[in-house]
């Protein structure tokens, strides 16, 4: 099922949410002629986690957003997890105990054309041995209706890198993209010195920037921040989604990151998923950001 | 700065003679050389809290009593792995003053988030 813009934007307005468009220069005439779709991007879900100061219902947080999702009343093409899948153990027995239950939760998911990603929480402790057992590879690319999406790790590695032969990988990748091919990039941490104090920055991001920079339509998004986020590096939007879990404070904007409390007044407020609809006339992304329970 | 010369020797004893060579190379240049020596372990640094003088050159000399860390000051575009088993040096003049935020920028598990600390340079 396809929708237009118009449609998704009444949709988008239905839901009361804000509307966040993500507008890029440089042409996308390769474009012309796909379908206009969206999918959706959940991130940050930390399974496992306890603290009921930030999240008296950290078990039941993901369920609602599930059903959310299910309820949506135009069905996504496609969902994407961006990391954090679960809260962080050092007990690898625990840890795998974790992701299960997060897989079995997921798969109650209507549409069953899920991306997992890791996030540091998952898979920094074991190089993402653990997380490969249950999901597969940590970086992989797909292609959907003329955008070619790239998940690139930067979490297996504890050090917060991509890492050589991963940026190889996509080097090789994007050789094989015509400079304005529509690319979306799916990633856990920043790509960018966000919050280098806050550990919200990837070692070696740069060098994965300077690789996409040559190409026209790029966009990013991602998850680790726990909330929304939206910047340039040059032509590039890098997009951070909300969590499933707490919320964190805006980038440097007190000493420290601590979780920001529950308040009970406003249960889940800082908390949601997003809807993404990729315009391809323009190489356009519409972000929609949707509440865990409608108010 | 007895305590550190002494310090250094015994460093010298246990850690071998390339790193005791290039230690006293250091010592007979700068006799003056401040060491700040900075613990880590689950999920603290010890001290959390340094001051420095601007201007004034110190090396770190980092060890953690677990597992691998690592010791980042982003403003000052620096940062350290911490090996278990080593002694991990790392120079820093700060060049101006204020209060720096300092991290572990390797993942150590529950708890590495709040695992921080500042440095304040006067
Ligand atoms: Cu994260
Ligand atoms: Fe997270």
């Amino acid at each position: 099922m396809t929708i237009d813009r118009r449609q998704f934007l009444k949709l988008s307005a239905l839901g009361g949410g804000a509307v966040f468009a993500s507008s890029l220069a440089g042409c996308a005439s390769m474009s012309a002629g796909e379908p206009d779709f969206y999918f959706v991007q959940l991130s940050d879900t930390h399974w496992g986690f306890s603290g009921p100061a930030v999240n008296p219902d950290a078990r039941g947080t993901l369920p609602k957003a599930i059903a959310a999702v299910n309820a949506l009343s135009v069905e996504p093409d496609f969902i994407v997890f961006t990391g954090d899948l679960t809260h962080t153990t050092d007990d690898p027995v625990e840890r795998r105990k974790r992701l299960k239950e997060f897989k079995e939760i997921a798969s109650g998911l209507k549409n069953k054309t899920v991306h997992f990603m890791a996030g540091e929480h998952d898979a920094a402790l074991d190089n993402g041995a653990a997380w490969k057992e249950f999901f597969g590879e940590t970086h992989y690319t797909f292609d959907h209706k003329g955008v070619h999406f790239i998940a690139v790790d930067n979490v297996s590695d504890p050090a917060a890198r991509i890492g050589e032969e991963q940026l190889a990988w996509l080097k090789a990748d994007l050789a094989r993209q015509p400079k304005d091919a529509r690319i979306v990039v799916l990633t856990h941490r920043p790509l960018f010195d966000l919050a280098p104090e806050w550990d919200w920055a990837t070692r070696d991001g740069a060098q994965a920037i300077d690789m996409l920079m040559p190409f026209s339509n790029v966009t990013v998004f991602y998850g680790h921040i726990h909330q929304e986020n939206h910047q340039m590096t040059g032509h590039i939007a890098h997009h951070s989604a909300k969590s499933l879990i707490f919320p964190l404070p805006a980038p440097k904007s007190q000493p420290k990151r601590d979780p920001i409390k529950w308040d009970a007044a406003a249960p889940y407020r800082g908390l949601g998923f997003r809807e993404v609809e990729a315009e391809a006339k323009d190489a356009k992304y519409d972000i929609k950001e949707m509440p865990v329970v409608k108010a | 700065m007895s305590v550190d010369v002494q310090r250094r020797r015994m460093l010298c004893a246990s850690t071998g003679i390339a790193l005791c060579a290039a230690l006293g190379a250091g010592l007979s240049a700068r006799a003056e050389e401040k060491v700040i020596r900075v613990s880590a372990r689950k999920f603290v640094f010890t001290p959390s809290e340094i001051a420095l003088k601007k201007g004034e050159p110190v090396v770190f000399e980092f060890t953690t009593q677990d597992v691998f860390m690592g010791f980042n000051l982003p403003e000052f575009k620096t940062r350290s792995d911490i090996v278990p088993g080593k002694v991990m040096r790392m120079p820093l003049t700060p060049d101006r003053a204020g209060t720096f935020t300092f991290l572990c920028d390797v993942f150590c598990g529950d708890g590495h988030e709040s695992m921080s600390g500042k440095i304040v340079v006067t």
